[in-house]
């Protein structure tokens, strides 16, 4: 077997085994997505429930509460930012990072200073490797978030809203994650969560709102138990900690998608890559034959004329 | 007898919703029993039991760890972070929780444990 074809051979044997492994990894990511999209699902009636319950109190009641009232001065922002865990996911983690650097810049422009928050692993090293101030990280969820993990991350951001801005508080809380649209789409996208904007037509809150208007119906006046304030109290960290697990889950529902699709072209590569390196290996082998053949030819006409000579 | 429309729903999971004549859950101030017509409430609930007194007779109940109570259109929703029925509960399971959180002096675990069980022991 002739050298060239030898290489040939063992490129191809390489090729095949990285596809097997990217076919596998497209096929774990298909199967999590279905996982992933039903936990979105799952959590719908919660997050619809709880957005209707705030708007009807933010709406309902002339409660002054510092998650509902905009800031005269906002100063300082929390920006919370969804990535992944691991990487061959396509653009999935760098599209994020680019809107949340977007963000970023819009909110400093405005005379805000920023804090960063990051989920996952793929955000943390981006930030420390620019050397990027960083208020807190938590990694190792990102694939299959727990409504638990939802809550530690919204934890230190209510905290540091309830704080004075002079302390060292923020007056707003911005999430960028990427949105499943569909199996095809994932887009990234930023949105505020707090102070509740009810004009904010792509929030959740004010959806409800513009559905109760539409409806022609007025919101209905309602009985508090304990009080407004006492319900405002309790209704809004759960309702930060609600969005924020919808947009983790999300967020993975989208990574799964991203990885199917990267690993998908990843696996396509090898097939047209397994077959030019075959077109090249037939190509290499008839060469051979090839000359081989001459070499006989030669070496018999040689012989001949060989003999023919000494007669 | 009028019906109300009762969603009980998890952070996670929708965990029942049916018709029912009345339900009766712990707030903040106190039990609260909810029939047809109530007026628009929307409250904080305690950790415990939530009753529901479905339309076939029926008695539903849920342990429900901390969340809210909201009622308006004769629709009511109760969401809380975790709820379980009675029958999902694991009564040997919270048994040990009970125990563990007693020696760990953790309240928080040891009523979350209480009230499992005390869901569990009105369903029995």
């Amino acid at each position: 077997m002739g050298a060239q074809l030898r290489v040939y051979r063992r490129r191809i044997r390489g090729v095949s085994a990285t596809k097997k492994i990217t076919k596998a990894m497209e096929m774990i990511a298909a199967s999590r997505i279905v996982k992933a999209q039903r936990q979105v699902a799952a959590s719908t009636p919660y997050a619809d429930e709880l957005t209707r319950a705030v708007t009807a109190v933010a709406t309902g009641s002339n409660t002054k509460h510092p998650l509902t009232t905009e800031a005269e001065h906002p100063a300082r922002a929390a920006v919370l930012l969804v990535t992944s865990d691991r990487g061959l996911a396509g653009g999935y983690s760098s599209n994020a990072i680019r809107t949340a650097d977007r963000l970023t810049q819009r909110l400093r422009g405005e005379g805000k200073e920023v804090d960063t928050y990051v989920v996952g692993r793929k955000g943390v090293a981006y930030y420390a490797f620019r050397d990027r101030a960083v208020a807190e990280s938590w990694t190792g969820f990102s694939d299959s978030p727990q409504y638990g993990h939802a809550k530690a991350v919204a934890a230190p951001m209510i905290e540091s809203l309830l704080t004075d801005t002079a302390a060292g508080g923020v007056d707003e809380l911005h999430i960028v994650f990427t949105e499943f649209v569909s199996m095809m789409t994932q887009t990234p996208v930023d949105r505020r969560l707090l102070p509740l904007s009810l004009d904010n037509g792509a929030d959740g809150a004010a959806d409800g709102e513009g559905a109760e208007r539409r409806k022609g119906e007025a919101l209905p006046l309602f009985e508090f138990e304990p009080s407004a304030e006492g319900v405002l109290d309790a209704l809004l960290p759960r309702y930060v900690e609600s969005r924020i697990y919808n947009a983790l889950l999300q967020a993975a529902a989208s990574e799964h998608a991203a990885r199917r699709r990267a690993m998908k072209s990843a696996t396509d590569n090898a097939e047209d890559l397994i077959k030019s390196l075959t077109r090249l290996a037939n190509a290499a082998r008839q060469a051979d034959i090839t000359q081989e053949i001459s070499e006989i030819v030669g070496g018999a006409s040689a012989l001949a004329d060989a003999s023919a000579g000494s007669d | 007898m009028a019906d109300l429309h009762v969603e009980l729903v998890a952070a996670d999971r929708n965990v029942w919703s049916g018709e029912a004549h009345m339900v009766i859950a712990r707030t903040k101030s106190g039990d609260i029993g909810i029939m047809a017509g109530h007026q628009p409430l929307l409250g904080v609930l305690e950790s415990g039991p939530v009753t529901v007194r479905t339309s076939d007779g029926g008695t539903v109940i849920a342990a429900v760890h901390g969340g809210f109570i909201s009622f308006a259109d004769n629709k009511l929703s109760i969401l809380a972070e975790i709820a379980e029925l009675a029958e999902e509960i694991d009564v040997a399971r919270a048994e040990r929780a009970l125990e563990r959180s007693k020696s760990e002096a953790d309240a928080a675990a040891e009523r979350r444990a209480e009230v499992r069980l005390a869901a569990a022991a009105g369903a029995h």
